[in-house]
């Protein structure tokens, strides 16, 4: 198969889109490409700082590598979160090498640095998420993503989701008709109430394309998988939708506009969208719980049982540990 | 008749040479969109057909979770 634009041997099929491109081309077109639904979706503009959370994996890091030929001024989060198996120590110090090897700034917070426990610890001792630490980093994800931000003065926070992890949960929220999680899936959620805005400038770039991407450019990322995610939803939802998008190519991305396009024509306009917000009567994050959140109750749990635990989580500074290249 | 090594994950397969890549993917139970194929630490596409002593590395592209092990076909010890 050869370039459509040079006619050189291809190294990528995008069967959705009818092209093929050789390394050189694949590498331009696919930032320009990201430009352009940074633009489109009106995500952020080259004069605001962007705070790029980045994991490790292939989506994060190629995000932050685009961003930064493109241009934008960011600086990068890495949230340590103490996954066994040497995951978390792996997925820090790709993280570091890749921030160290461009110059860009990156914010180091490891959760058991900072605040005395681990993630999975955490989970285990609050007794949330039924035996998996899913749900304990998730909502430590989001808070430190959204304090960190702030604190630091960002106009926006960018995530490395794709449309595979888009339409995947487009495809269940259907199927459960979470009429209000559809409301809220967007490529941009604005800011409000203490919440800094989020943007999913992959959010029309194929997983397999951020794979080809990361391979091209020679990004080191972390190829295996968190050792928590087995079994998890989405990938039962990728699964199908890769098997549905090699019978009719493109079937994804249609199924991720179309939504989009339903959206905008107001089929969720009856829908409550906005959850009505407060800021926490300790930390001062917002939460839609009545007093305190659901963040420093857990710590208050996890206080009683672990000595190590940090006297006051909601005040630890996030970001001063700064590893400047 | 000659063969492939087809190396995904920590896990070596054997194809007929012949087919094309995509072919093989299918072959041995994965989706040609969840994976990308690399001769020679090279991308390839997917039309390549097989010829003898080429070795493929499939990188799989999904995350969120652990890919299930290959089955079907090739699980069964067809070829």
């Amino acid at each position: 198969m050869k370039c459509r634009k040079c006619g050189a041997t291809a190294v990528i099929h995008m069967r959705q889109h009818k092209l093929a491109l050789c390394g050189e081309h694949y590498l331009t077109w696919l930032p320009e490409q990201v430009e352009r639904f940074i633009f489109k979706y009106r995500m952020f503009t080259r004069a605001e700082k962007v705070l790029v959370a980045v994991s490790g994996g292939k989506d994060s890091l190629g995000l932050w590598d685009i961003l930064h030929r493109l241009g934008y001024r960011t600086e990068g989060l890495y949230i340590g979160l103490g996954i066994e198996q040497n995951y978390s120590d792996e997925s820090r110090h790709l993280s570091e090498q890749f921030a160290a090897a461009r110059g860009l700034t990156l914010h180091v917070v490891d959760v058991e640095e900072k605040f005395g426990s681990t993630i999975p610890e955490l989970s285990v001792i609050s007794n949330r998420g039924h035996g998996k630490p899913c749900s304990v980093c998730g909502l430590s994800k989001r808070y430190i993503m959204n304090r960190a931000a702030l604190e630091g003065g960002f106009d926006a926070l960018a995530t490395g989701h794709n449309l595979d992890d888009e339409v995947a949960v487009l495809m269940q929220n259907t199927f459960n008709w979470a009429a209000g999680y559809l409301a809220r899936q967007a490529p941009v959620l604005p800011a409000q109430d203490g919440l800094v805005r989020k943007v999913k400038p992959l959010c029309r770039i194929y997983e397999r394309e951020m794979t080809a991407y990361c391979l091209l450019r020679g990004i080191e990322y972390i190829y295996e998988e968190c050792p928590h995610a087995e079994g998890s939803s989405t990938i039962y939802y990728k699964e199908i939708l890769n098997k549905m998008e090699g019978d009719r190519p493109g079937a994804k991305l249609q199924f991720y506009l179309s939504f989009l396009q339903a959206r905008e024509n107001g089929l969720f306009a009856n829908i409550k969208q906005e959850v009505e917000l407060h800021p926490c009567e300790r930390c001062g994050q917002p939460t839609s719980a009545p007093g305190e959140c659901a963040w420093c109750r857990m710590w208050d749990k996890v206080k009683l049982v672990k000595r190590t635990v940090t006297a006051n989580p909601e005040s630890v500074p996030l970001l001063g540990l700064a590893a400047q290249a | 008749m000659a063969t492939v090594k087809i190396k995904y994950r920590n896990k070596e397969y054997e194809v007929n040479t012949g087919m094309t890549v995509r072919e093989a993917i299918k072959k041995i139970g994965l989706e040609p969109e969840a994976v990308l194929a690399v001769h020679d630490g090279k991308l390839i596409t997917d039309d390549i057909v097989l010829r003898e002593g080429m070795e493929i590395k499939l990188v799989a592209v999904v995350s969120g979770g652990t890919l299930p092990a290959p089955s079907g076909r090739w699980a069964r010890g067809e070829r």
